[in-house]
């Protein structure tokens, strides 16, 4: 049995610079939305689960984004945190006519 | 409900009394004490600073007679007790009243010791008008009133008493003269080296000291006149003191039939022998052979009292205390412990003096024990050694260790001997265990070690005792960490190879160095450092990428830790307007700012602010920023100096506005903070500080560089002394410069200058051995030329959405909101470690 995904449609993929994140509102979730330097985008859970700090404005690599509170890392592909945390929850995302879109379960 | 008596409202008795209250005692027992002094409870060790002035009578008090009351106490204050019926179960009074009793506490302390001497008593008059013993509140107004009109005081008794009797007499104009029977002063708590030390120190204050003279006369039948000591000297005097030690005051038991030798003989439970219900407790008693004249046995034996009194705890019993001073006596500070000299033939003695300092430190060790310690005139070392003569700690293999904090990391205790529980990290909270496991899990290098438990990534104060524990659980196997002397942890280059490289190749973006030095490969923890190393190199010419930025880069403010921002203007030299003030108060009202609180740095800090208001906030404010966020030159804290202090040697003032005009903002590889002080008093604490200036006579000026009061704390070393506040701001250019080319990232002066050496830095700098000095001073002025007020950025965002939230769903702030009075008020989130690791801390 699969989870049903529900799309969103966040606006223009342009109101996010290369290299940062920006934090969406998506139903009653937060979302993290990183766009990488190559062009991919990755989407994670907007509030880290170490204390409450805001993923979307912490550095970020190809593969790692770094909570901009206390440091601990993750990774962008699996949420999993580097540094003894709780995961970060993944969306998939993708980009349709200039529009990000993110999926949440349903 | 039972009667409980209590004989004695002295510290003792007041405080067994608390004991018991605390433990429900009011609703078992109905209480009555007996004090024989008029008063409530007062603390009779302060009492010397009664004598002294330091403190007037009413400071000194515990409890004050409405206390009794309010808590169902009945206290018969100037009652004395003559006489306990223990078959009648009563207590007789001086005052003829005879009170029933279930319980009996006797806390009936001390008095003073006299010896004897002839001439000092009438036995009709009592003590002759001038001589006074000191132990109460009474004895030492009569003292203080004496010594206002004579002129010269002998005390009798080299002891702690009669040292602060000394000192403290000495206020009055009276000249003092301390005779002690015994060879070297304090000889219950110091060798004879340390007395002599000790005398040295006293007779600076100007009191005269007597040693090996036992007093047997005092002389003069209306008035004193002198004491004659028992070889037939005499000394001429108007005034006496006795304060030659004191005795457990037993009369009371002692007639009534309980059983006393020193003192009232006690069992573990602090009950009379073969008195079930009568306790005693404090100086009175004798225990186990053992009598104390210190409180801190004291407070143990109230609390076993009270325990098995109230039956909260039947089994409670005391075993005797391990007894420790530590006091400033006469000014001196002095602790002991143990035994003041080696007693066996294999007893370690380990001695440091030096006397014209008037410092003196022993400590004897028996079995890797410390059996006893004397430390004098300096007793920074006091914690530990308390802590390892009362739990037997292991003791440092270098002995010296014990007697000096010997530069490094304050490691008294080594990897192998901390607790598998001990907590290492103080920030993040990772204990030695922790630590080891990770090691055993297969990570062998310190930074992976790190890394991966966060430990040492807070305050960085603990890194070095990390580095053992890995060493240690590693069992000599660490890996060498290739990284370590890396600039950033993502380019394998140290710093002078990476300006090398970036240089060579042009290289003025982060992602341009990740490209040609890493093969591409980005790393989120290294771009924050390349931003700074970028930007002091190419200047005007960097190329910006947000994204490589830390957050408080990006918005030119300080997180906070609930995703809100604090906004710090700038200030120079803490100095301000009441227009400015005016507009930051009106910023303050308009977006409801939690809290508005002064730095540490001399300016203020509007706490709470959200990302989205910060370009209107500084709109508002029409001030440029103070950069309270960055790795970058902070502030310059002045003093007052020349214009209104009295004392002002320089105009500090003007100078420090200046310096920090000229280096305002200026990127660095960890935060600069700096000050400027009109005089050696060092208001504006210029000594630790990353540069400090202190204006000195003769209008000139000294350099300290490399001070610090962080997580580490170091006094500054003199890098110069100039004449001119032009070649201060010089100098700063040049120091700046150099430390923004040399130094790795995150470390701070204090690491820089003591790893550099101060000669060197000043062979460079001052003297420009090498030629260095102008090439410094013209990076520096382009540097300072591309300055630019980021605030300016509010205006036009440099990239969509800048100051967008990145928290949108809640509620801010969520720091709890603090009205003016303190109280607090408003929600309290839910949040972890406050301490941010390489990132800004607090706000300056």
């Amino acid at each position: 049995m699969t989870t049903a995904t529900m799309e969103h449609r966040l606006g223009s993929v342009t109101a996010l610079p290369v290299g940062e994140g920006r934090a969406y509102p998506v139903g009653d979730e937060m979302v993290a939305v990183f766009r990488l330097r190559n062009g991919e985008l990755r989407a994670v859970s907007a509030v880290c689960p170490h204390a409450g700090g805001p993923i979307a404005d912490g550095l970020i690599d190809a593969e790692v984004v770094m909570c901009p509170l206390h440091q601990h890392i993750f990774e962008l592909a699996t949420g999993c945190s580097k540094t003894g945390q709780p995961p970060l929850k993944v969306y998939p995302v993708r980009v349709d006519n200039d529009e990000l879109v993110v999926g949440l379960p349903a | 409900m039972e009667r409980l008596v209590v004989i004695g409202n002295g510290m003792a008795g007041a405080r067994t009394v608390e004991e018991i209250l605390e433990r429900g005692g009011r609703d078992r027992f109905s209480i009555t004490m007996f004090g024989e002094e008029p008063y409530g409870n007062y603390n009779r060790i302060l009492l010397s600073n009664v004598l002294s002035g330091a403190e007037d009578e009413a400071g000194i008090f515990l409890n004050s007679l409405p206390w009794y009351a309010e808590n169902g106490i009945t206290l018969r204050a100037g009652v004395r007790i003559d006489r306990i019926d223990r078959f009648a179960r009563t207590v007789h009074a001086d005052d003829g009243s005879v009170t029933p009793y279930d319980k009996l506490i006797i806390a009936t302390g001390s008095r003073p010791f006299v010896p004897p001497i002839d001439g000092m008593r009438n036995p009709k008059r009592g003590y002759h008008q001038g001589v006074f013993t000191f132990r109460t509140i009474e004895d030492t107004r009569g003292m203080i009133r004496y010594a206002r009109d004579h002129e010269r005081v002998v005390v009798i008794g080299g002891g702690l008493l009669g040292l602060e009797a000394a000192r403290g007499l000495q206020q009055y104009g009276v000249a003092v003269t301390l005779v002690h029977a015994a060879g070297h002063l304090m000889n219950s708590q110091l060798d004879a080296q340390g007395g002599a030390i000790l005398r040295k120190s006293v007779e600076r204050l100007g009191i005269a000291v007597e040693l090996d003279a036992r007093t047997n006369a005092v002389l003069g039948k209306e008035k004193v006149e002198g004491v004659r000591f028992a070889d037939g000297r005499t000394i001429p005097c108007d005034m006496v003191v006795v304060a030659a030690g004191i005795r457990p005051n037993t009369e009371v038991a002692e007639l009534s039939g309980l059983p006393v030798e020193r003192a009232i003989l006690v069992d573990d439970h602090l009950r009379v022998l073969d008195e079930p219900d009568i306790y005693a407790v404090g100086e009175c008693v004798q225990h186990r052979g053992q009598t104390y004249g210190l409180v801190a046995p004291l407070w143990d034996q109230a609390k076993v009292l009270a325990d098995h009194i109230t039956g909260r705890n039947p089994t409670a019993s005391y075993h005797g205390s391990r007894t420790a001073t530590k006091l400033k006596v006469a000014g001196v500070d002095v602790a002991a412990m143990g035994i003041t000299a080696p007693e066996r033939e294999d007893d370690e003695f380990v001695v440091f003096a030096e006397p014209r300092r008037g410092v003196y430190k022993s400590v004897i060790i028996r079995d890797e024990r410390l059996v006893g310690a004397t430390l004098l005139g300096d007793v920074s070392k006091v914690g530990f050694l308390m802590q390892a003569f009362d739990r037997g700690l292991p003791l440092p293999e270098e002995r010296v260790r014990l007697l000096f904090d010997l530069g490094g990391p304050a490691t008294e205790v080594s990897a192998a001997e901390l607790d598998d529980a001990a907590q290492v990290c103080n920030c993040n909270g990772v204990s030695k265990g922790a630590l080891v496991s990770t090691v055993h899990g297969g990570v062998k290098t310190l930074n992976g070690v790190m890394d991966a438990t966060r430990a040492g990534k807070g305050c960085g104060s603990c890194r070095s005792l990390v580095a053992q524990i890995v060493e240690w659980a590693a069992g000599g196997e660490v890996e060498q960490d290739p990284s370590a002397a890396w600039y950033v942890p993502g380019i394998p280059l140290d710093k002078p190879a990476l300006m090398t490289a970036i240089r060579e190749h042009g290289l003025k973006s982060v992602s341009a160095v990740f490209d040609t030095l890493a093969g591409g490969k980005e790393d989120a923890k290294s771009k924050m450092g390349l931003v700074s190393l970028l930007r002091m190199m190419w200047g005007d010419e960097y190329e910006d990428e947000r994204g490589a930025r830390f957050i408080n880069d990006r918005v030119h403010a300080n997180i906070q830790r609930d995703g809100t921002f604090s906004v710090v203007p700038q200030m120079k030299g803490g100095v301000t307007t009441p227009a400015q003030l005016r507009r930051i108060a009106d910023v303050a009202d308009k977006y409801r700012v939690p809290m508005v609180k002064l730095t540490g740095g001399q300016r203020i800090d509007l706490l709470g602010i959200r990302k989205e208001d910060l370009p209107a906030v500084w709109a508002d404010l029409d001030m440029p920023s103070g950069y309270a966020y960055g790795k970058s030159m902070r502030t310059v804290k002045t003093c007052v100096g020349s214009d209104f202090c009295r004392f002002g040697l320089g105009d500090s003032t003007a100078l420090g506005i200046a310096i920090e005009s000229k280096f305002q903002g200026l990127e660095s590889p960890a935060k600069m903070k700096l000050a400027v002080t009109g005089c050696p008093r060092n208001c504006a604490e210029a000594y630790v500080k990353d540069l400090g200036v202190v204006a000195i006579e003769g209008g000139r000026w000294e350099i300290y560089v490399g001070g610090a009061a962080g997580a580490h704390i170091r006094k500054g070393d003199l890098l110069a002394t100039v004449d001119s506040p032009a070649a201060v701001i010089t100098l700063t250019g040049r120091f700046l410069q150099y430390y923004r080319e040399n130094a790795n990232w995150l470390e701070r002066t204090y690491s820089f200058v003591p790893r550099v050496g101060i000669e060197r830095l000043r062979a460079l700098i001052v003297d420009d051995t090498e030629d260095l000095g102008e090439g410094l001073d013209s990076r520096m002025e382009a540097a300072v030329g591309a300055y630019r007020d980021p605030w300016k950025e509010g205006q036009e965002p440099v990239v969509p959405g800048q100051f967008r939230t990145a928290l949108p769903l809640r509620s801010l702030p969520l720091v709890p909101v603090r009205a003016g009075n303190g109280a607090v008020t408003g929600p309290v989130p839910a949040v972890g470690s406050a301490v941010a690791g390489p990132s800004n801390g607090g706000a300056q």
